[in-house]
């Protein structure tokens, strides 16, 4: 049974549709890259996958082990083991990013019918997730993302993945706003955490991020729909010859090339 | 009785005659009074209680009679006048010129009877350190009505702090005057969590190089109705005052801030802030904020602003979607809102019990 199938799933926000009948199959173990120029849908897939009630689904069905996705609430999706790491990750002064953390943790793990850390051995388990992605524990008393440099949102998302071990993680442009050393260690996290339990999308723009996190497979969006998909050959093709070699219109290639 | 304490006697018995006297002018305030205009204080007025005119005569600690009154004027202030018509006794406390007292003075007013008046004189001498905890707190339905007068001498720091946990159904006004000398540094923290309706009322004057802090923490659920009205003048140059108060407001309840800034001709380089933050949970809360500011000098900085908000749907979608269900979100972020005036308590067993009283009140509400 595949770990995610999106059949002819349709989406729109006020009056407008933007995924307009995608269809994607998704088994545990793999990594897919979603690409595509901006306003081309790739963030509402994934804002849709995690349950962002902004966008409404009009067609189409998502199946998530066998369960309909599309049925349930963010957080039982995100208990049942699907991360979204946001592009634009959420400061929230006056909680703690240990407490914020640490309830998320819980949350899941009493789902799971199992039992709920204390602060200690919470600590404990999130040591050496820290050291994974060279992060300072001072981050952890810090506010949730506030104040955070936007290398530290990126790399918290991710440290967050990596302490709440999802099956399905959804990385939305997770290279955006990185300088290179930022983007290897990011990078050098979600690379860790690949396993043959868990499936991977990544969503991205450029094809840079994809030489550090290698896909199985990438497919390629355009105006809500995926117009083509192949291997990781495709984002090579990609960087050669632009969205326009495929006959896409990318407003922010035009304007570069102004 | 010794000479003194029978002209004491006589000069209290003078003073209560003034306010009863002004009071019968004076009237309980309408909505038709801008000072009253969001609270509707009828139900006060309809309680049955004793009008005749009180003759109580209580003997009073020479030098009280120095300071008793003299900062809480009862001319243009119905419940002042009130209650220095029929207080029964003052908590009277004095801190001489230079003492550094350490540990927090608590004094709680729990409600005895159908009304009280609590009456609060603090002297603090010159160059002296203390803090003050008033706590409001009682059972069933009554009325508190309750005056403060503070006075801080040139040099002192003084920590002010009022908790109102009244009953549910009980009525509550509480003004306090702050007389801040030279170079004083005040800070007043109110914290209104109980009540059917209440006004708390925080007026401060500041003198040269004085440093005022007013901060605030209102939440109303329910019916309950808080109204928040705080006045600081600026009477001479060099002040600073930062006013931050912050309201969750919930069910039908409603809230009123009213921030009054006034800055004498004299005080020039006075550097003034006030905010006003409100979270409203549902449709059918209320609150008027507003901002009263009164500049006669040209030399000064004064801001302020205002919000009303919902909880932020980013916010929320971010926690729900790493697992925390939705109602315990609300609460984290409405406990969030809060978490930075609770911060600026610097009483830590005051610090701790607000902090469970506010995550019981969120969890409850979440549960």
């Amino acid at each position: 049974m595949a770990l995610l199938e999106i059949k002819d799933l349709h989406a729109t926000v006020g009056d407008r549709e933007i995924l307009k009948g995608i269809s994607l199959t998704i088994n545990s173990g793999e990594v897919h890259a979603i690409m595509g120029p901006n306003g081309s849908g790739k963030s509402t897939l994934a804002q849709v996958l995690a349950g962002r009630d902004l966008y409404v689904v009009t067609a189409g069905q998502v199946i998530y082990e066998g369960k309909d996705l599309l049925a349930m609430s963010p957080e039982d999706r995100a208990r049942e083991g699907i991360f979204l790491a946001f592009q634009y990750p959420v400061e929230i002064p006056g909680v703690s990013n240990m407490y914020f953390l640490k309830a998320a943790l819980n949350a899941i793990r009493k789902h799971h019918g199992l039992e709920e850390l204390d602060a200690m051995d919470f600590i404990t388990l999130v040591k050496d997730r820290m050291k994974l992605l060279e992060m300072d524990q001072e981050l952890l008393n810090r506010a949730v993302n506030t104040g955070f440099s936007g290398g530290e949102k990126k790399r918290n998302e991710i440290f967050q993945m990596a302490v709440l071990k999802p099956r399905l993680a959804i990385l939305d442009e997770t290279d955006s706003g990185l300088d290179i050393d930022a983007l290897r260690t990011v990078a050098a996290g979600v690379n860790a955490l690949r396993s043959p339990d868990r499936a991977m999308i990544v969503v991205t723009h450029y094809q840079r991020l994809l030489n550090y996190i290698v896909p199985d497979y990438v497919h390629v969006l355009a105006e809500g729909r995926i117009v083509k998909s192949g291997g990781k050959e495709l984002a090579l093709e990609l960087e050669e010859s632009g969205y326009a070699g495929l006959g896409i219109v990318d407003e922010e290639e035009a304007v570069g090339k102004l | 009785m010794t000479a003194v304490a029978e002209q004491t006697g006589a000069w209290l018995q003078q003073l209560r005659e003034a306010a009863f006297q002004r009071f019968t002018e004076l009237g309980f305030p309408t909505t038709h009074d801008e000072e009253w205009r969001f609270t509707n204080v009828a139900p006060i007025a309809r309680i049955k209680w004793d009008r005749r005119s009180p003759s109580v005569v209580c003997q009073l600690p020479d030098g009280l009679s120095s300071h008793l009154a003299k900062y809480a004027p009862f001319q243009n202030h119905a419940f002042v006048a009130l209650n220095t018509a029929f207080f029964h006794d003052v908590t009277y406390i004095h801190i001489p010129r230079g003492q550094i007292v350490g540990e927090p003075i608590q004094i709680a007013y729990d409600s005895p009877s159908a009304i009280s008046h609590p009456r609060t004189l603090i002297v603090v001498g010159p160059d002296a350190h203390c803090t003050i905890v008033e706590t409001y707190s009682g059972a069933g339905a009554y009325f508190t009505n309750a005056v403060t007068e503070i006075v801080a001498g040139s040099g002192s720091v003084v920590d002010h702090y009022k908790v109102q946990l009244e009953s549910s159904s009980a009525f509550h006004v509480g003004v306090m005057f702050a007389s801040l000398g030279r170079s004083a540094n005040f800070s007043a923290t109110s914290i209104s969590l109980g009540g059917a309706l209440v006004r708390n009322e925080v007026s401060v004057t500041l003198s040269e190089g004085t440093d005022a802090t007013l901060n605030g923490l209102y939440l109303v659920n329910g019916a309950q109705h808080v109204d928040n009205h705080t006045s600081i003048e600026h009477a001479k140059p060099h002040g600073t005052s930062h006013e931050l108060y912050k309201g969750i407001l919930d069910g039908r309840a409603s809230a009123v801030f009213n921030g009054r800034i006034i800055v004498r001709q004299d005080a020039q380089k006075t550097d003034s802030k006030q905010t006003n933050k409100n979270l409203v949970l549902s449709d059918e809360a209320v609150i008027n904020t507003k901002p009263e500011l009164q500049i006669f000098a040209d030399d000064v900085r004064c801001t302020h602003g205002a919000t009303i908000g919902q909880l932020d749907a980013e916010s929320m979608f971010y926690l729900q979607s790493r697992g925390i269900g939705k109602q315990d979100a609300r609460s984290l972020l409405t406990y969030a809102f809060a978490q930075d005036i609770i911060d600026r308590v610097k009483v830590q067993s005051l610090k701790d019990s607000l902090e469970r009283i506010l995550f019981e009140k969120f969890h409850e509400r979440a549960h």
